[in-house]
């Protein structure tokens, strides 16, 4: 199993006999004390990692998970501290947060806002949390973030890449260091014009659910504001494994750009279909065509494997970022796991990081204090440049990372390369964007 | 919503779809194949089914780890991720047969795959049918459906524990790459009518299977009693003719067939670990819709319902039923089974009760 | 006593005795010990067991007396939680409202479905109750029906919740979240402590297992009825009846139409427990689930269906939450190389392989109990009992296919 059992164990075995006398945070318990629900009152405090271990993105969750007991050990003090040497606040100290030594307990949302509820509320009530962090989709975030607010404790979202998370549906005990739809159009959008000219004719297929919907608008925005044309949008069901049916049409329809709003195994699907017919190596309206997939992931790219050579899409995070926070999460996650971060495990990793710095700078785990503290943060040092978690919807501003698949890809880990870095000012919106309209952040909920 | 221009290519769109749909089909009836034959010959619901086919699939995988089992070279000209020297894989194949000869064989890992999965899916059929399936025999259906259905999430899960959970690229070979261009074929526009060359490799590959599990059923003395099994079990019982053991080896052939599709559907997309739950309710359906018993039937209602989902995804019926093609499938099963009762070729009496 | 025979009666005062109980039974550990991993009183799981078991126990007044079986159940679960949040959206937080209404269209849903698929028996009538609600999956997931009429039904696949740009018609300055007639919060919980022990009684459960009772009730009444008797004389040789002159669909329409509403009731205690509906309940995997609920705790037996909503519940939300820092503090008395060895063997079989441990315990229930848990649990009590000499009695009706 990982190497690091010995200091683990060792960890393990100390702490559980400092708890045995005292009580373990239990849930609501504290409330009438302390004010807010799960406030922790021993020597720990519990963090809840709820990610996908089951169904499609499993893969996704378990890298998540990874991120997170990385963070965990940071904290705590142990390893190499990671982006705690980087990162511009120096609150964290490395003695846990607030001195309570940091627990966590994990839990499966198999991708279904159900199933992911019930695992949040059984750690805010059996296993007494006081933040919830993880997921890799935005129907789930949404659930959760919405069950954090009812219930009074922090949700730090992991991958959702919807606009909705922090617009339609934002939430005041909800915070989102991810990307969203928006940025990846706008970060996009002049890459696409450098590389294919501002005289193209674009036909979308879109994943029919709610982050389809908002990638697909964001991305024709985009590319319309540059010139170029919107041919179809066809929506595709979320079932769909062959989208041979939807992709046989494209060539005929006079577009010459393809873009697959798709996201996990419906991009590798849908992308590897798309190869398969060819459509790449030919020239329509005296121009190359072309296949943009708005949002990446690493382990999407190794899915689809050859077939994304050379194809533009849009990332959160890369490993192969050359910044001092960048290169010192790479190395602490690649020593202990033998494999570079994904960029979900690293925006799990860095919100645990930016909740306990939130905590140790409010000096409370209230979560009306640390959303005080989160809000109109800025800091730097996490990767992404100097980066602000915006205040009126909970949004992290940073960079915005355009990549594309390699083309003669020199080992495994090898398949998405950095086109452009997209500084922040560009993918920067006003909280009234209409895509972003409609919800309201509401009062912070301490649960008490 | 759709420009004029769409519906002057409309004659191009429908032969397209009805390439998709004969591909697609193809898959179902295959599927659907394998699900009737076991249920047929030996009246056992199998959802295991759809993991037969998944690991079909893996087959291929696994030859293809096979082939490129590698050694290791440490580069100390470039680096890895970390800053330590790469570790350079190089496959034993292009070892011991040079470059070209080891990358070729890779090259070809799924059509290898078809010889090096029949042994591993016919004995995977012979240790289910043995050592599960035939304490079964005498149980309700919804045994027979709760304990499948249990072995199948136990494979899936095995895989999963072995693959991990991100689907695995299966390329085919080189030679298959792209399209080949009907249309142009056929004295039309050229890139009106494409089609990739595997897919269309797929649905030659399904319909010589198809003809052969019809063939060997209909012209073999082996076959004869199966279908005379399949009539009135009990009576070639009588005959004093060991139907059972002729059950098993049908159990290994339809786990074969499951096999086959997935090893050749390995490339269309790349294969994960719940590729088989993916495609085991809409089998069912196809089984169903074609007639519990019947194996024309099951092929027939292959075909049909995977026509009738590519057309249900044309932009132009699209434009008219927004998301039909998300329903087509059900609504087409109902509108089927409400007007011939035992779906389109089933038995009188089989699965009614 | 209530019209019970004294078995049922028995059978009945176990279960409302279980069922309040709870709380105490299902956390045997101390909070502090390394097995408290294994409590499972804790209210969201508590209400999870009440109200699958509602499901379950709605699924076999079809399935175990009539031997229908419906791949399509999840259908009505769905139905039910669209209903309450609807309600909550347009009037208040009160659930009773959602909660009547939601008995009431499921209640037509299941006229309208039961009709048609039960024009055909056996598998046809499966995959017909399957097709159907594979469709209201699709239709709910996409939102199809809503983008036809270009509004929000519901909510496609982030689920449909309460917004406060909502109408409220009726809302009240301090509501917040469900509760029942302004009397008492939905989430409100009281914690006791009892040295190590601490147990929490939630108010929600209580609603939910009281009204799991009725429902419990209620089913051994039908079970006993003679339109049970008739049910089941339906499911031994449907010909026969037929032959009789008896025309048997308004029975078993009837049999669905009760077991949907049942299904609808407990979709929508899900959404007073949880002011949130997802589509995902309506997928053909929740309508499987509570086939596997049926048989694994016994399909045609009075309690079966409520053990097996426990037992695939309870696995699904505590072996998930299983991860190696767990087992490692499990083992951490062993010597390290026999700990790890431990951790390595377990590990397979926990978190995020809660479902391998699941698929297993399918197949061993199946092949060694063919009558499921109920099966196993009368093993038991013959084993005791065996002492007496008695023969088996027959607590329950005979496991049935």
């Amino acid at each position: 199993m990982s190497n690091s059992n010995f200091t683990r164990r060792g960890v393990l075995k100390t702490s559980a006999i400092a708890g045995a006398g005292l009580a373990l945070p239990t849930y609501l318990r504290a409330a009438s004390d302390s004010g807010f629900t799960n406030a922790p009152t021993g020597s720990t405090v519990t963090l809840g990692f709820n990610v996908p271990q089951t169904g499609p993105y499993a893969e996704e969750g378990l890298d998540e998970l990874r991120a997170q007991e990385l963070a965990v050990q940071h904290l705590n003090g142990e390893g190499d501290a990671g982006m705690m040497n980087t990162f511009s606040s120096k609150a964290l100290k490395g003695n846990g947060i607030l001195g309570k030594k940091v627990e966590f307990v994990t839990g499966d949302t198999q991708t279904k806002s159900d199933a992911a509820r019930a695992s949040a509320k059984s750690m805010i009530e059996k296993d007494g949390a006081v933040m919830i962090n993880g997921g890799s989709s935005s129907g789930v975030a949404v659930a959760v973030q919405g069950l954090c607010q009812e219930a009074g404790v922090i949700f730090m979202a992991g991958l959702t890449h919807s606009n909705d998370t922090t617009g339609k549906d934002k939430k005041a005990n909800g915070f989102r260091h991810f990307f969203n739809a928006y940025m990846s159009g706008a970060a996009l959008a002049p890459v696409l014009k450098n590389a294919y000219g501002s005289d193209r004719r674009a036909y979308h297929l879109t994943a029919d659910y709610t982050w389809g919907w908002t990638q697909q608008e964001s991305m024709q925005a985009a590319t319309e504001a540059m010139g170029w044309e919107t041919v179809n949008n066809v929506l595709t069901p979320l079932a769909s494994t062959d989208f041979s049916s939807y992709i046989a049409p494209v060539l005929n329809s006079g577009a010459d750009v393809l873009v697959l709003n798709h996201y996990g195994g419906n991009m590798v699907n849908s992308l590897t279909n798309a190869v398969q017919f060819g459509l790449q190596d030919k020239m329509v309206n005296g121009k190359q065509f072309e296949i943009v997939v708005p949002l990446y992931s690493e382990l999407m790219a190794a899915g689809a494997g050859a077939n994304v050579r050379g194809v533009i899409g849009s990332m959160n995070w890369n490993w192969q970022l050359q910044d001092e926070g960048s290169k010192a999460f790479v190395k602490s996650f690649g020593e202990k796991y033998g494999r570079p971060p994904s960029n979900s495990a690293h925006t799990c990793y860095v919100q645990t990081m930016l909740y306990a710095d939130a905590v140790e700078r409010a000096g409370t785990f209230n979560p009306c204090g640390v959303a005080e503290a989160l809000e109109g943060f800025e800091f730097d040092g996490l990767g992404n440049g100097p980066t602000l978690y915006r205040a009126d919807d909970h949004q992290c501003f940073k960079d915005v990372l355009v990549m594309k698949g390699t083309e003669n890809p020199t080992n495994e880990y090898d398949t998405l390369e950095i086109v452009e870095v997209t500084p922040r000012a560009q993918v920067e919106y006003a909280p009234d964007h209409p895509m972003f309209a409609g919800g309201e952040l509401g009062k912070c909920n301490p649960g008490a | 919503m759709i420009p004029v221009s769409h519906w002057v290519g409309t004659m191009d769109a429908i032969l397209l779809q009805v390439l998709n749909g004969l591909d697609k089909g193809s898959a179902y009836a295959l599927i659907a194949l394998g699900l009737t034959l076991i249920f047929g010959t030996l009246g056992v619901v199998n959802f295991a089914h759809g993991a037969l086919f998944m690991i079909g699939a893996f087959c291929a995988v696994t030859l293809q780890r096979i082939l490129t089992f590698s050694y290791v070279t440490l580069d100390e000209t470039q680096k890895d991720f970390l800053g330590n020297p790469l570790k350079v894989e190089t496959p034993y194949l292009e070892g011991w047969f040079g470059y070209d000869i080891g990358h070729a064989i890779i090259d070809w890992s799924v059509p290898l795959a078809i010889l090096f999965s029949i042994p591993i899916m016919v004995a995977i059929g012979f240790i289910m049918e043995r050592g599960l399936i035939k304490h079964f025999y005498n149980r309700p259906h919804a045994d027979q459906i709760l304990v499948t259905f249990g072995l199948a999430i136990v494979l899936q899960e095995v895989i999963k524990y072995f693959y991990g959970a991100n689907p695995i690229p299966t390329p085919a070979p080189d030679m298959f790459r792209g399209s080949l261009d009907f249309g142009a074929m056929l004295g039309l526009e050229p890139n009106a009518v494409i089609y990739p060359y595997w897919r269309l490799v797929y649905f030659g590959f399904s319909a010589i299977i198809i003809g052969a599990v019809f063939a060997f059923l209909q012209f073999t003395t082996f076959g004869m009693v199966v279908r005379a099994g399949m009539a009135d079990r009990e009576t070639v019982g009588l005959l004093g003719i060991n139907i059972d053991k002729r059950f098993t080896i049908m159990f290994g052939i339809a786990a074969a067939v499951a096999g086959l599709a997935g090893v050749m559907y390995a490339p269309i997309n790349s294969p994960n670990y719940h590729m088989g739950m993916d495609f085991l309710v809409l089998s069912f359906v196809v089984v169903v819709v074609g007639g519990m018993g019947s194996l024309p039937g099951a092929v027939l209602a292959g075909f049909l319902l995977g026509i009738l989902e590519s057309f249900a995804s044309m932009n132009e019926i699209k434009a008219i039923l927004p998301g039909i093609d998300q329903i087509i499938i059900y609504l087409v099963a109902i509108i089927i089974l409400l007007t011939r009762p035992r779906g389109l070729m089933g038995r009188k009496g089989v699965m009614e009760d | 006593m209530l019209g019970l025979g004294k078995r049922d009666t028995s059978l009945v005062i176990i279960v409302t005795l279980m069922a309040l109980l709870a709380p105490f039974i299902l956390n045997p550990f101390p909070t502090e010990s390394a097995m408290a991993q294994f409590n499972a009183g804790y209210p969201d799981l508590l209400q999870r067991f009440v109200i699958f078991g509602i499901f379950a126990i709605g699924f076999n007044l079809l399935f175990g007396l009539t031997g229908y079986l419906s791949f399509g159940h999840a259908a009505f679960l769905g139905i039910g939680s669209y209903a309450v949040v609807w309600m909550y959206k347009l009037l208040d937080y009160n659930i009773v409202p959602g909660l009547v209404l939601a008995i009431i269209v499921s209640g037509l849903f299941a006229v309208l479905i039961g009709y048609i698929s039960l024009r055909r028996s056996g598998i046809y009538f499966s995959i017909l109750t399957l097709a159907f609600a594979q469709m209201m999956f699709a239709i709910s997931y996409s939102d199809l029906i809503g983008r036809f009429f270009d509004t929000s039904i519901t909510n496609g696949e982030t689920g449909l919740q309460v917004y406060t740009s909502d109408p409220q018609i009726l809302l009240n300055d301090w509501e917040s979240v469900p509760h029942l007639l302004g009397l008492v919060e939905m989430r409100s919980t009281y914690i006791l402590d009892a040295g190590a022990w601490s147990f929490s009684f939630n108010a929600g459960y209580y609603f939910c297992a009281i009204i799991m009772i009725l429902a419990f009730y209620l089913s051994v009444r039908i079970f006993r009825s003679p339109f049970g008797l008739m049910l089941r004389a339906m499911k031994s040789n449907q010909q026969r009846m037929t032959y009789t002159g008896l025309n048997t669909k308004p029975y078993a329409l009837a049999a669905f139409v009760i077991s949907g509403m049942y299904a609808g009731l407990a979709g929508g205690l899900l959404a007073s427990m949880d002011p949130l509906a997802g589509a995902e309940r309506m997928q053909w995997t929740a309508s499987g689930e509570v086939v596997l609920m049926t048989i694994l705790g016994g399909a045609g037996t009075l309690i079966g269906p409520v053990l097996g909503a426990g037992f695939i519940k309870y696995f699904e939300n505590i072996f998930s939450k299983i991860n190696d820092t767990v087992l490692h503090q499990w083992f951490s008395f062993m010597p390290d190389g026999l700990e790890d060895a431990m951790v390595f063997i377990v590990h397979p079989f926990i978190g995020k392989g809660w479902h391998l441990t699941l698929g297993i315990l399918f197949m061993l229930v199946v092949i060694f109990l063919p009558g499921g848990l109920v099966e196993g649990g009368q093993r038991i009590a013959r084993l005791f009992a065996r002492r007496k000499d008695t023969a088996p009695k027959e607590t329950q009706s005979t496991p049935a296919e």
